[in-house]
């Protein structure tokens, strides 16, 4: 352990719930230094929201990771809303998109500059930011000719130190200023994940989360696919929290340009999306049991009755010669419509969003 | 000064917004004040007990009722 002045060094780490992130900060408690923890939600984090929201999935362990891994490590974590900030984020990276519509490069930078940035930096003396990041993990922000990048462009410059892969990298300010002990920090690089799955084992951690694909929705292919389906029917690259919460709920069909319908799966997704009644026009079965939908966009009245066919198909009542459906404008009021289900080979594949 | 209890709307918010209100709330609370939260996403049953024993503050009670979940927090220390 450094022995370098009798100062208490402190760092901030951006905890995103996964593994990396959690023996990155644990690496360098162990050094002696006071860690604090900060987790950004951009409202495109993969968290319990689908779970919340879907009532098979009532079962499933509902906790948000990175105050998981926070107490686990025993720090404080300290969640940020940037939603607003990071907007511009997701419409116009810089360094563009990975393959899908992840800004992962910009995504990186602006996490570090964000904590960097945070009042606690300088109010709190905080020294330095550590990140989980690894050489070579990932294609697009992990890479050893970007890891520079980050750190300049963030404005971290040798205050950011990644502990699993410091080896690989120039030393930083702590390694340099002797705060922190290079030599125990490590070379970790490339998608291997088996020298940190080792190291959690020695460090005593049975338990962690590895999502697949990150810990964002926007590398998920399809939700990115749902996402360039708004702007581009929107005619603008824009989006609101309730959009985005919206693109991970339901089946999304787009009959006409000019409307989507977004139609629940179960009971879960019903009352979820009811909240939303008050926003969009929405449709209910109300002759059998069926799903809640709502239309995103401007229809005209006979793309109503095609919506509430198409609702119709998906209830119980999908083989019954009439069902009638409830439809709630935005005005609030409500009219009835009894309707003969769409048959299934007029739902186009095409439709599906 | 007397300690105050605020209430704070969190219905439809899902995971981690609940937890980002409670914190913001409280940041500008003393102690022995009071937050009671009403949330709709079964998530903040682990998510703002955990926050709250990480930055020493006591939840004092947790009901659910129908879909509707009220957590009582007690604000315990003004230190961020």
């Amino acid at each position: 352990m450094p022995t370098s002045g009798s100062k208490q060094r402190k760092a901030v780490a951006l905890i995103s719930g996964g593994l990396d992130s959690m023996l990155a900060a644990r690496v360098i408690q162990d050094q002696g230094i006071h860690v604090e923890g900060i987790n950004f939600y951009t409202g495109f984090c993969v968290e319990g929201h689908t779970h919340a929201i879907r009532e098979k999935d009532k079962n499933k362990q509902k906790r948000n990771n990175a105050l998981w891994v926070a107490e686990q490590l025993g720090i404080k974590l300290h969640i940020i809303d940037v939603i607003e900030e990071y907007k511009d984020v997701v419409i116009n990276p810089v360094h563009g998109y990975g393959q899908n519509l992840n800004p992962c490069l910009d995504c990186k930078i602006f996490m570090v500059n964000k904590a960097q940035a945070w009042a606690w930096m300088e109010q709190n003396q905080f020294d330095f930011i550590i990140t989980g990041e690894v050489v070579g993990q990932r294609p697009k922000s992990q890479r050893k000719e970007t890891m520079p990048i980050i750190a300049r462009e963030s404005g971290a410059d040798d205050r950011l130190l990644r502990p699993l892969s410091a080896q690989n990298l120039p030393p930083t300010l702590p390694e340099r200023e002797g705060w922190v002990d290079r030599d125990a920090l490590f070379g970790f690089h490339g998608r291997n994940r088996k020298p940190q799955i080792q190291l959690a084992e020695k460090l005593g951690f049975t338990e962690y989360s590895q999502p697949a694909g990150g810990c964002c929705f926007l590398t998920d292919k399809a939700y990115s696919n749902k996402l360039a389906d708004l702007w581009q029917f929107r005619g603008k690259r824009a989006y609101e929290l309730d959009d985005i919460m919206l693109l991970k709920v339901g089946r999304h069909l787009r009959p006409k340009p000019h409307y989507k319908l977004i139609i629940s799966r179960e009971e879960g997704e019903n009352h979820f999306l009811s909240g939303y009644r008050k926003q969009f026009i929405s449709l209910e079965t109300r002759s059998h049991y069926g799903p809640v939908a709502l239309i995103d966009g401007h229809p005209l009245e006979q793309d109503l009755k095609s919506a509430a066919a198409i609702v119709a198909r998906y209830s119980q009542g999908r083989d019954a010669a009439r069902v009638t459906v409830d439809i709630r404008m935005l005005d609030g009021n409500s009219h009835s419509l009894e309707i003969t289900p769409m048959p299934a080979d007029q739902i186009l594949d095409a439709w599906h969003v | 000064m007397s300690s105050q209890t605020y209430h704070l709307d969190a219905r439809r918010l899902l995971c981690p917004m609940p937890v980002i209100r409670t914190q913001d709330m409280i940041s500008g609370l003393t102690e022995g004040d009071q937050v009671v939260v009403v949330c709709t996403d079964p998530g903040v049953l682990s998510d703002i007990p955990s926050w709250c024993r990480m930055h020493g503050h006591e939840v004092l009670s947790t009901t659910t009722r129908d879909r509707e979940i009220t957590i009582t927090v007690l604000v315990r220390s003004t230190v961020r």
